[in-house]
């Protein structure tokens, strides 16, 4: 078999490797950080103050996995229901069902919060377009 | 391997029937995915509640155009409403959004003039919004269910839903709708801004939604609110001792093109009397 321009062949093949292979030679050995979210706002830690823990409109582990659904059905019930309130199922508080005055209330922290992990599994949610994101402070040191 | 056609559809029959009973069964298990139902939501302890929300405006109450101008700043800086300027100062109409503006009664009555009528009645103020129609044919054509009817009669919208097409600005009658034609959140002063209720995006309408937000807070309509004693009411109108009630039984009130069959719930008064 004889490979004709077998030089440039190869060394085509060499440079498409290096770029192609850049992304990944590039992080060898770097640990991506992984995401942490933080609940340590005030309002929050006044929340644990007290009643003890902290604590969610659900359970850590539903609301890690199911708040995107929950605001929908959130967003459901107050706009075409009317109804504002929300029962909770795990520990049967009542709760204002809105995003901008119930949600980031006391997680007034939305890059630390919300922005950590989008950011990390690149999802862009749309919900600012619309509504307004709390002030931070962190905004104003940085 | 070789196949016929015969036995490549009977394979691939079976295969999809197979694969679209796994997702039917995948997904009748999660629970996130039904809607919520009392008693896991309840309306705010406050919560106001009617059968059929309407309004009366008693124009005669409107001495100055400062005051009509008061109702409307206290409705647009409730819901964020952007305010365009030209540079000069003068209203920007091109991208204008109004939830709840004044109109002449002219053309917030048309075909009600008479030939005779004065340019002072011709051009007299009427402070117009949304009707929340009994029958609106915005909620007809919408079709993506964005505006619908709410059980206490309000025409509400879902701007999650909204897709921007404005057939509903081109079935209502009064127009009552505005499309946001640029970026809403320009031109608002963080000043004006209430941080309490969203603003809106880019490509979808919007209209007054008789204060929803503010009504299950307990709190009747910024309007209202903002008006003159005894310009603006506010009530349930299926309720005989609701003051709207009361009079639009006892007084003669007109409404905007009630010939068109849609039902308005905004009754007006001229000139009414001290109380209404």
């Amino acid at each position: 078999m004889k490979l004709y321009d077998g030089g440039k062949i190869i060394v085509g093949l060499a440079v498409f490797l290096a770029f192609a292979l850049f992304p990944f030679y590039n992080n060898i050995g770097k640990v991506n950080a992984k995401p942490e979210p933080k609940t340590d706002t005030p309002v929050i830690q006044e929340w644990e103050k007290q009643y003890g823990k902290k604590e969610c409109v659900e359970s850590k582990e539903f609301m890690r996995m199911e708040h995107m659904q929950l605001l929908n059905n959130w967003r459901d019930s107050v706009v075409r229901e009317t109804y504002r309130q929300y029962v909770s199922t795990s520990n049967g508080k009542k709760f204002n069902m809105s995003l901008q005055t119930g949600c980031m209330n006391c997680h007034s922290n939305k890059k630390k919060f919300c922005d950590e992990c989008h950011n990390y599994m690149a999802v862009v949610p749309y919900c600012w377009d619309c509504h307004i994101q709390p002030k931070e402070k962190e905004e104003n040191k940085s | 391997m070789s196949m016929d056609r015969r036995q490549f559809l009977k394979i691939a029959g079976i295969s999809s029937i197979l694969g679209f009973g796994a997702t039917a069964v995948s997904s009748a298990k999660s629970p996130v995915f039904e809607t919520l139902a009392p008693p896991q939501v309840e309306p705010g302890k406050d919560a106001l509640i009617a059968k059929r929300w309407a309004m009366v405006v008693d124009m005669s109450k409107f001495k100055t155009e400062e005051d009509i101008k008061k109702v409307v700043d206290a409705c647009h800086h409730t819901h964020n409403v952007p305010d365009f300027r030209n540079p000069d100062g003068t209203a920007d109409t091109k991208f204008e959004i109004k939830w709840i503006w004044k109109e002449p009664y002219e053309r917030a009555f048309p075909g009600a003039e008479n030939t005779y009528m004065g340019e002072h009645l011709k051009d007299m103020p009427f402070v117009v919004l949304c009707n929340h129609c009994e029958n609106p044919p915005c909620v007809r054509v919408c079709p993506t269910k964005a505006t619908f009817k709410l059980t206490n009669g309000i025409t509400m919208q879902d701007m999650h839903r909204c897709i921007g097409c404005r057939f509903c600005m081109a079935a209502c009658p009064y127009g009552s709708r505005s499309f946001n034609w640029v970026d809403p959140r320009k031109t608002l002063k963080p000043e004006f801004e209430n941080k309490d209720y969203p603003t809106r995006t880019k490509g979808v309408v919007e209209k007054c939604t008789f204060c929803s937000e503010r009504l299950q807070a307990g709190k009747i309509p910024a309007c209202v609110e903002a008006a003159p004693k005894g310009a603006m009411f506010f009530g349930d109108i299926e309720d005989q001792n609701s003051e709207v009630r009361k009079i639009v039984t006892t007084q003669l009130t007109i409404r905007r093109r009630p010939e068109l069959g849609t039902g308005p719930a905004v009754y007006y008064i001229i000139g009414g009397s001290e109380h209404a």
